[in-house]
């Protein structure tokens, strides 16, 4: 299965942490802050894999991939075959930059509940759901469209909620 | 209320205030997020759902990105779940999942357990839900098992898929349990075009594949015929794998696994090629051919960019390593770690490391070489492989006798550079150089240039434990230079005996008695002696010495006049001068220190001081000499000299860790049950702090460890020979309490020994030596036939490295196998419910022609048939059905751990009724036992100090722990000093 994706920046400030085992919240920073610390010190146009089980545990296997000012790190077992988790960050970012268009580290930050959206249905519980980014696609408009039919009967709380659910 | 409530949702900051908040905010993040987490302790709390759910979002984002902790958050988190819009209940599950460990978690949104929803987005995710369900539950098997096997033959792709990940995760976990499905697994294998599912399915058959021959014949063809067909690499990459790892006894699917390997490794994609060294890392042990054939590849991966290949690389080339080019890679490796940044020089010197210690230095036959080549790897720049080496070269010492002049040399050139002792890393290197220069000084060429070497200023740069080690090496020098110079025949005698046969007639004396002193004392001569005369008589013994070994000096003499010519350099430099100014130079350089607050310095330099200042007395007074040998021997420093000599030459052998185990208990003694009344003997005494050495009257402990060689004092200087005797008495009567049973014996017989050659000779011989019989428990008797000159390696026979405890498979996937085998057998013998299904029905006569057996016998699953039958008209009975077969699983497969959990307790049982009467030595054995063996000096000293505090010991415990001792002397000599102490102080009583 798969243990954990980050999505981090170059200076090493998470933009999104998804950890598919329970792990405390100090822990979850540490992995992050030592996931960090290797990804940083490997040069470029180098292979994608890192030897995670220093750091996540026996059976454990880490790939990333580095685009523009991001990583994009999932975590995985033996399960999991590597190249094809690499082409699964691919799926992934491929499934932003549609739903994005263009996508930058910005989109990311202000995206968040999206971005969550968006993994959910690619991985769930650690589960390797779709790999085809338009299917993807298709059923992240789907909810979008469920979540504003939803809010649009909400009856009171009006202010900021409507600003920001168009 | 309301108020409030309305007012916080007009003005609540959304999700996206905060984030452009943190990003504009100027008081600093953490001020700024500490106040967000204020709003939303408070927004939480509120009954609008809107307001909660949000202030939940907020939260959630703050947990997973800044760190803040928020499982105070989660029962906010479950109400938010309950919410009846989906947009919060999207929040809340989110939240959930960061919260609350899945044991509390409920199942998520639009999923029930069961997979059969209409939708095909829902029941996808139920899949994948599935299998933490079964993690949690167990019993959840059973209500859904079926459908899920059902999902595997689904005609929509993702279901399909997601089904097939689920059993993959299942099956890595326990294939035993999933060997019946085979059947469905293969049809998805020769049918399936998508590369996801192939892949998964393809995880499933290496696990299963070598539990079923069979099965492995049949896919073969099918994984060779995919690697040929397809383009996708990943696909290709598990073909290689499952290949590799599970079918790799298939010699074509090998090759063809091979020519794939290949094309990886010179991919230019450095992914691929890291891949492909993996895999040929898998490959190595069986198929080493495939490695050889792609060397070149492999060694020039060892100087590439990334760092993961040069490290895979590296284990390649470790993996190429025989006993014939393990020089020559190890030149090479050397080279390449000179060139290397620090990490991967460390990596490469840390492999060479590793694999020439493997299996007890399995492939090095040349230990000079080896030796050497450990000096040199101390002196690369970058080496931080202090520990390492700094146990190799102890163990090498204490394993390989023929290596010991080299180990010599080499801690002598270690030593000797002041350089060296300025470089942190090296300081384990220099403890050991300075440990194998003391233990094994005979050997050494210039005794004096060690002690030099030893007390350079520079020493001041070491930290306090390893400056200890560095002076209880000086006593130890000191030592043999002062025995050598006042006895200088036996020391001669001593050293030859090692490398050069003994005269005929000493020989067979030396060996008649079987004494292990043999070697170089003067003692084990005389109990011979006395023995073949008037008998033996441990209390004459000390008396008689004197004598005894003036005519053997003679003796010797005469016999080894031309042997020890060549070691006349040796007995040239022992000159009057040479020992006074030894003296002088080790007075000036230790009396600074023997005011040191570490208390290990400061014991071993008094320990060293206090001898000197036993002995130089007489010597000093005897500096000119006189008449020779004669008078010299009737000096009390030469008495004094003797002992310590023969107690620190005595040879050390590696120690197993289940040592102890092998010493059986002794009859005749009674010792209590536990040792709960030791706190009232011990009183104040704290358990292993290093406060002890100061314990008692702290002064005249320090002087203690000279104590019982103090000549001038007779009535301190009595026990000790009487102790001394004792012993030998205890020898002659109990010694074979101390031999090893005759199977163990046996078993050792493989290994030559290491100290010993002429141990076979007598063994009837009455006058076995406690020491001796210790050792020959752990050293072997010599190999007939040995192909090669290669040095003598002590093994031990049993318990080299420490044992692994068999990792028992979590009761939890117990649990769940448990249940999937319920399930499967229940499809093959309950006919109503599974023939309702046609798949499963065609499933199920498949699953008869292929004839896979589950682990479960056949008349377990004739009486589940029969349970069935006759309970199937009563459904009421169903509970009492699921109990039987929850019996009988108890006693059948997973039964395993508990018969043996049963024989366990038996033994138990029976050991305690054995074991009613347990014993000092018992916990002593204990103690010693659990701790490794450079650790237990504390535990054992402070056992002596109990034992002398406490109560007298009886002889045969004595002689146990200074058996003990005796073995642990490895590093500390202090404690083994103290030992003696102990032992002398105690036998008093009787």
């Amino acid at each position: 299965m798969i243990r954990a994706v980050m999505v981090m920046n170059t200076l090493g400030k998470p933009r999104l942490t998804k950890f598919y085992d329970f792990q405390h919240v100090e822990q979850q920073q540490e992995l992050i802050r030592r996931v960090y610390a290797v990804l940083c010190s490997r040069p470029e146009n180098v292979s994608n894999f890192v030897e995670a089980e220093s750091i996540f545990g026996p059976d454990t296997r880490l790939v990333y991939k580095h685009y523009a000012t991001l990583y994009f790190v999932f975590v995985f077992d033996s399960s999991e075959n590597e190249l094809a988790m690499l082409d699964l960050i691919q799926v992934f970012v491929e499934t932003l930059d549609k739903c994005f268009k263009n996508i930058c580290e910005l989109d990311i930050v202000f995206n968040y509940s999206k971005l969550h959206t968006i993994l959910d249905e690619i991985i769930f519980g650690g589960q390797v759901l779709e790999t085809s980014s338009t299917e993807v696609v298709k059923a992240v408009e789907e909810i979008s469209k469920l979540e504003s039919a939803a809010n649009a009967i909400i009856p009171k709380s009006v202010s900021g909620w409507l600003s920001r659910s168009t | 209320m309301a108020g409030t409530s309305i007012m916080d949702s007009l003005f609540q900051r959304t999700l996206e205030d905060l984030i452009k908040g943190l990003r504009l905010q100027l008081v600093g993040e953490s001020a700024f997020v500490s106040k967000a987490l204020e709003e939303i302790r408070r927004e939480i709390k509120s009954t609008d759902p809107h307001t909660k759910s949000t202030a939940l979002q907020k939260l959630t984002y703050l947990n997973s990105l800044h760190g803040v902790d928020m499982s105070w958050a989660a029962f906010h988190a479950v109400e938010v779940t309950s919410s009846a819009r989906f947009h919060h209940k999207k929040i809340g599950y989110l939240a959930g999942l960061a919260v609350v460990p899945l044991r509390h978690r409920r199942n998520p949104p639009h999923h029930q357990p069961a997979p059969q929803g209409p939708h095909r987005r829902q029941r996808v995710r139920a899949i994948a839900t599935i299998l933490k369900i079964f993690s949690k539950y167990p019993d959840a098997v059973r209500v859904c098992f079926k459908r899920l096997v059902e999902n595997l033959e689904s005609s929509d792709l993702q279901t399909a898929s997601a089904a097939v990940g689920v059993f993959c995760e299942l099956t890595a976990k326990d294939p035993k349990s999933y060997l019946p499905l085979a059947p469905e697994f293969y049809r998805i294998l020769v049918d399936s075009r998508n590369n996801w599912v192939l892949i998964k399915v393809l995880k499933i058959f290496a696990k299963l594949a070598p539990l079923e021959p069979r099965l492995a014949k049949r896919i073969v063809e099918p994984i060779c015929e995919h690697m040929r067909r397809t383009g996708a690499k990943s696909l290709i990459f598990e073909c290689i794998w499952t290949i590799v790892t599970s079918l790799s006894e298939y010699e074509s699917a090998m090759k063809l696994a091979a020519a794939n390997i290949r094309e990886f490794l010179v991919d230019d994609d450095p992914n691929l090629k890291y891949l492909g060294l993996q895999a040929l890392l898998v490959v190595a042990p069986k198929h080493l051919w495939v490695v050889l054939e792609n060397k070149e590849v492999v060694i020039k991966s060892l100087s590439d960019v990334d760092y993961n290949i040069k490290l895979e690389a590296l284990r390649l080339v470790m993996a190429m390593v025989s006993e014939d080019n393990v020089a020559e890679i190890c030149r090479v490796l050397v080279n390449y770690a000179l060139k290397s940044d620090p990490e991967f020089c460390n990596e490469i010197l840390g492999s060479i490391l590793s694999t020439c210690c493997s299996n007890v230095y399995e492939i090095i036959s040349d230990f000079d070489w080896y030796v050497s080549l450990l000096g040199e790897i101390s002196r690369i720049p970058h080496c931080q492989k202090g520990e390492e080496i700094e146990s190799q070269l102890i163990d090498i010492g204490m394993r390989v006798k023929d290596g010991r002049p080299e180990l010599i040399r080499v801690g002598r050139d270690l030593l000797i550079d002041p350089a060296l002792l300025g470089n942190p890393f090296l300081h384990r290197i220099l403890s050991a150089a300075a440990w194998v220069s003391g233990e094994y000084v005979k050997f050494s060429k210039n005794p004096f240039e060690l002690v030099e070497a030893l007390l350079q200023p520079r020493t001041s740069l070491l930290p306090p434990s390893i400056r200890a080690v560095y002076i209880q090496s000086v006593l130890k020098v000191l030592t043999f230079c002062v025995h050598s110079y006042l006895l200088p025949i036996e020391a001669v005698a001593s050293s030859s005996s090692c490398s050069v046969d003994l005269e005929p007639g000493v020989t067979d004396s030396v060996s008649g008695t079987e004494c292990p002193e043999s070697t170089d004392s003067p003692t084990c001569e005389a109990l011979a002696d006395s023995e073949q005369g008037e008998g033996f008589n441990p209390r004459a013994l000390n008396q008689s010495i004197e004598d005894l070994s003036t005519e053997n000096g003679a003796d010797t003499i005469v016999t080894h006049g031309q042997i020890s010519s060549s070691y006349s350099f040796k007995k040239d430099c022992f000159t009057p001068g040479s020992i006074a100014s030894l003296f002088d130079l080790i007075e000036t350089s230790l009396g600074p220190l023997s005011g040191s607050h570490e208390v290990e310095i400061q014991e071993r330099v008094r320990n060293v001081l206090g001898l000197i200042g036993l002995i130089q007395g007489e010597i000093r007074g005897c500096l000119v000499p006189k008449e020779g040998n004669i008078e010299k021997k009737e000096l009390k420093a030469s008495e004094v000299i003797t002992m310590m000599h023969d107690a620190f030459s005595e040879d050390l052998g590696p120690v197993p860790l289940s040592a102890q185990e092998k010493v059986p208990i002794p009859d005749g003694i009674v010792l209590k049950e536990n040792l709960s009344d030791l706190e009232e003997v011990c009183g104040d005494i704290q358990f292993p702090t290093s406060s002890l050495f100061s314990l008692g009257r702290p002064h005249s402990g320090e002087r203690d460890g000279v104590a019982p060689f103090k000549s001038q004092n007779k009535e301190e200087s009595e026990p000790s020979t009487e102790s001394t005797s004792l012993l030998a008495e205890h020898r002659k009567r109990h010694g074979l309490y101390y031999l090893p049973s005759e199977k163990k014996d046996i078993i050792s017989n493989d290994y030559p020994p290491a100290n010993d050659h002429k141990l076979q000779d007598n063994v009837n011989d009455d006058a076995e030596d406690l020491v001796k019989l210790t050792e020959q428990s752990f050293l072997t008797k010599k190999k007939p036939n040995q192909a090669r000159p290669r040095p003598v390696v002590v093994k031990l026979d049993e318990g080299d490295e420490v044992p692994i405890a068999a990792k028992r498979p979590e009761s939890r996937d117990d649990l769940i196998s448990g249940a999937v085998r319920d399930v499967l057998l229940g499809n093959e013998v309950m006919p109503s419910s599974s023939r309702s299904n046609p798949s499963d029905k065609s499933s199920s006569k498949r699953r008869g022609k292929e004839k896979i057996n589950i682990d479960q016998p056949s008349e377990l699953k004739e009486d589940l048939a029969n349970v069935v039958k006759s309970e199937l008209g009563n459904p009421n009975s169903r509970r009492s059905k699921h109990r039987t077969r929850g019996k009988e699983r108890k006693h059948r497969s997973p039964g395993k751990n508990g018969e043996e959990r049963e024989e366990n307790g038996q033994d138990k049982q029976k050991s305690s009724h054995r074991h009613a009467r347990v014993t000092w030595n018992h916990h002593l054995g204990k103690a010693a036992e659990n701790l490794n063996y450079k650790a237990p000096c504390n535990i054992l000293f402070w056992t002596l100090r109990v034992a002398s505090v406490g109560r007298a010991f009886n002889a045969l415990e004595l002689a146990y722990i200074y058996n003990i001792s005796r073995k642990m002397k490895q590093i500390d000599e202090s404690s083994y000093l103290q030992a003696w102490v102990c032992i002398s102080r105690t036998s008093n009583a009787f």
